[in-house]
């Protein structure tokens, strides 16, 4: 054994596979599950480990593998999931902090696990188009399309029209207007 | 056209994603996942010592 066991930093990516795994499976009991089979096949496998390449996108390979041969097998893929949550998401966006970020989960929950997947390992856990390509087994082209579906998706399931963030500066806008129309008379 | 919205709309998105990430790196790491990997290096000097 070398003197730098890579093993020794599998400890450090555990926070980030744990919440990649929550965000996947939106179930932390199944997640933690995942994430400690994780642990054991890269324990084991970790001569296949090349030393030098992204530890955490190898982690992250198997992590998500684990999930989808479980899910294969499990067969618990959830049934109109979009059709629940389309329902009981509001119109309107709350401005409110807790609010959104309720209405976020949702939304995100919402979301086809392909989806959801390639959104969180892009926009979330910081890798490249390539290498979420590469850990998924697609092309760089579907992980784009994926990402950019789901922040459609959420847009639309939070109702965030393409105009909503010009609505506060609207407001702040008109208060300036109508402050300085009263300063004028 | 709608390039510059899209842009507001992606990094509200991606806001409120680190914002779930974080919440959950927060909570640190369960003692489980510390017992595991102990687990898995005692079992290798077992294993080693056996050899």
């Amino acid at each position: 054994m070398s003197a730098q066991d890579p093993r020794d930093q599998l400890v450090e990516h555990l926070p980030a596979m744990r919440a990649f795994a929550i965000s996947l499976t939106r179930n932390g009991a199944i997640a933690d599950d995942m994430v400690q089979d994780t642990l054991v096949k890269a324990w084991t496998n970790i001569d296949k480990f090349e030393v030098g390449t992204n530890m955490r996108a190898w982690l992250f390979t198997i992590l998500r593998n684990t999930y989808y041969s479980s899910r294969r097998k499990a067969n618990r893929e959830v049934a109109d999931v979009d059709g629940i949550f389309t329902e009981s998401l509001a119109e309107k966006p709350a401005h409110d902090g807790h609010m959104q970020m309720t209405d976020f989960r949702k939304a995100l929950s919402a979301l086809k696990d392909e989806q959801r997947e390639a959104l969180l390992l892009v926009g979330a856990s910081g890798f490249s188009y390539e290498e979420a390509a590469d850990m998924c087994g697609v092309a760089v082209g579907t992980i784009k399309s994926r990402t950019n579906r789901a922040r459609a998706r959420i847009a639309e399931l939070m109702g965030l029209r393409d105009d909503e963030t010009l609505e506060m500066t609207d407001d702040a806008t008109m208060s300036v207007i109508s402050s300085s129309k009263v300063s004028s008379f | 056209m709608h390039s510059g919205q899209n842009k507001e709309r992606e990094r509200f998105i991606d806001e409120n994603l680190r914002r779930v990430y974080e919440e959950t790196v927060d909570e640190g790491i369960p003692d489980k996942f510390a017992e595991l990997l102990n687990k898995l290096k005692e079992q290798e000097k077992e294993n080693g010592a056996s050899k």
